[in-house]
């Protein structure tokens, strides 16, 4: 399964403004609660996690060493 | 079209403010619109309008001649633009670009004039909105001139990276800027600067060190 940002229900207002932002149209509000459509594969812009107003949706790096 | 009067009150600038004072203030509001990545402000031109987000989001950046962008803010709904040179009278200091489709409420700088005299408790609310924004600017330029950010976010990629010991923990660039003790919006450009260097490469949701040697010598540590 494609990475994709993670999400804390309980931080999300259902503000939407994520969604707004995201280019490829990965994200949804269903029920007030911000969701992943997983068809999508997340480009990590990470524009969703800079405009939440909550801290509810997050893009953690992996940070790993470049094999020789 | 028809200005939500609770919405209206929820912005900053008209917070205070009873029915009679925001239907006056209502009737001076136009719509604009702008689609994702739409230029909203450019750096330079004159300004004729203030403008409040209604929904979406608008980043305000300055870009330098090298074409690398600085990030200044995030504008969300409730949230004011271009309000310096409608007080001034310069041009835009700063672009704005909308991050997704945006509904923005604009007031032409004549109509704001009219505003503030007809309503002085908006001159005190916007005393308070533009003191906030200096203080986050002072901010802003503290961490971009005093603080070596960059080897900070080098050191924290060195200290995170995982090994053969497992994968190190998961960091978002907000909690890069916690460690590193600056904004969210320096951390992703010492990002992009690191990886200009050829010390990392940023591959989706990786941050690959390509240069482990080079990333040292930006912490300043030796090698």
């Amino acid at each position: 399964m494609a990475e994709m940002p993670v999400i804390e229900p309980q931080k999300c207002d259902g503000c939407g403004l994520c969604v707004g932002v995201c280019h490829l149209n990965a994200l949804a509000v269903v029920n007030n609660i911000i969701t992943i459509i997983e068809t999508v594969e997340c480009d990590w812009c990470t524009d969703c996690e800079a405009v939440c107003p909550t801290g509810a949706i997050s893009c953690p790096f992996e940070i790993v060493i470049q094999e020789p | 079209m028809a200005v939500q009067l609770e919405f209206l009150k929820s912005i900053p600038y008209f917070s205070d403010l009873d029915i009679a004072e925001l239907e006056s203030i209502a009737g001076l509001i136009f719509e604009k619109t702008a689609d994702r990545a739409e230029m909203v402000l450019l750096e330079g031109e004159s300004a004729a309008n203030l403008y409040f987000v209604a929904s979406g989001v608008v980043k305000v950046f300055k870009t330098s001649a090298e074409g690398k962008e600085q990030i200044l803010s995030i504008v969300r709904p409730g949230e004011s633009l271009n309000d310096v040179p409608i007080f001034d009278g310069g041009p835009n200091p700063v672009s704005a670009l909308a991050m997704g489709p945006v509904l923005l409420y604009g007031i032409k700088r004549n109509d704001m004039e009219t505003i503030l005299r007809d309503h002085p408790q908006v001159a005190l609310n916007v005393i308070k909105v533009l003191a906030r924004r200096v203080r986050h600017l002072v901010s802003l330029v503290e961490d971009l001139s005093f603080k070596h950010v960059i080897g900070r976010v080098a050191k924290i990629l060195l200290e995170h990276v995982g090994g053969e010991m497992g994968r190190g923990p998961r960091l978002t660039q907000q909690e890069m800027a916690a460690m590193a003790g600056t904004a969210r919006e320096v951390v992703g450009r010492s990002l992009k600067a690191l990886e200009e260097e050829g010390a990392i490469k940023l591959d989706r949701h990786r941050i690959i060190i390509t240069d482990k040697e080079a990333l040292k010598e930006i912490t300043g540590a030796p090698s």
